[in-house]
């Protein structure tokens, strides 16, 4: 698991106070770990603030799953 | 009891009677208050009578690029918004089959979008903080109707219900969004009344006068204050009677 994947768990694992065995790869924020839409652009709003990155909303709206989140960020920070 | 100490607000219209007072007000209750209007010397006349350091933003509302800066310049200035008030208004009065699109669109984007905008903006920073009040100032007229003020009404009912859609969205996140309609109050407009217009409106006032911005600003205090917090997607009415809702 890469640096940017444990940061982004810690932020939802916080956030959605879930298990942390409970955020994979496929995990949907909203279906899978009890998020609403306003969860959604909070946790946005802390990857922006954790990676230093801004994040659109068109790319927002694409982040769905953990996984989204990882692969998004691995490609803005990388 | 309505302690603002240590709470940063944004004043819309802060050059006009109604907004002035609410800016004076939110002051005197403890807030650092920003005051946005067109007229800065006006603005500057609402700094001199609070006696504090107020930023002086001004804004033209019916422009959007200057809408979407004045947000960030009074987070800036204040090291953040606690308080938004959407006090700015203005009218175009003109029956609907005379009414102009200019004159629908005007009254449009400066009562109703110019909010919309700066209601947007300050959530962001009222969500990470979990505190935030939006303040709405609508009218009488936004429940009620008017002839004459077709576009005036519709602006002035659309922050109502705009409020309330946003209430729903952010009561979880302690954010309130209440919106305040005022009836006839005092102003430099009313002044304008000859006896007989003024006899008539006092007849539909069940409290048999005009109102004062003080009262209407003392509304605003409350729905700003912590001991307002379960209080949101409400509209104070503040018009003597007028209109019991």
């Amino acid at each position: 698991m890469s640096d940017i994947a444990d940061r982004v768990r810690k932020i939802v694992v916080e956030h959605l106070n879930v298990d942390a065995e409970k955020v994979t790869e496929k995990a949907s924020f909203i279906d899978d770990l009890g998020a609403d839409s306003l969860d959604q652009v909070e946790l946005v709003m802390a990857f922006e603030e954790e990676f230093s990155v801004e994040i659109p909303d068109d790319a927002a709206e694409q982040i769905q799953t953990f996984g989204d989140a990882v692969s998004f960020l691995e490609k803005a920070v990388g | 009891m309505f302690d603002l100490n240590g709470k940063r607000a944004l004043v819309t219209g802060a050059s006009g009677g109604i907004g002035r007072e609410i800016a004076k007000a939110l002051s005197a209750a403890g807030a650092s208050v920003a005051l946005s209007g067109t007229r800065v010397g006006a603005l500057e006349d609402t700094a001199k009578e609070i006696g504090k350091d107020c930023p002086i933003l001004p804004c033209n509302l019916s422009n959007l690029d200057e809408v979407d800066k004045l947000v960030p310049a009074a987070e800036e200035a204040l090291g953040g918004l606690d308080i938004l008030v959407n006090n700015a208004g203005m009218t175009r009065d003109n029956i609907f089959m005379r009414m102009k699109n200019e004159e629908w669109d005007e009254v449009i984007a400066v009562n109703l979008t110019a909010a919309f905008h700066l209601s947007r903006a300050v959530l962001r920073g009222m969500m990470k903080q979990r505190f935030g009040r939006i303040i709405n100032v609508s009218s009488v007229v936004g429940v009620m109707g008017n002839p004459g003020q077709g576009n005036y009404a519709a602006s002035k009912a659309g922050i109502i219900g705009m409020g309330k859609a946003l209430a729903h969205e952010v009561a979880s996140r302690n954010i309130t969004v209440n919106a305040i309609a005022p009836g006839f109050i005092a102003s430099a407009m009313t002044d304008e009344l000859n006896d007989k217009q003024r006899e008539g409106i006092l007849g539909t006032i069940p409290a048999g006068r005009l109102g004062t911005a003080a009262e209407v600003a003392a509304c605003a205090v409350f729905l700003a204050s912590d001991a307002a917090g379960y209080v949101t997607g409400h509209t104070l009415n503040v018009n003597g009677g007028m209109a019991m809702i």
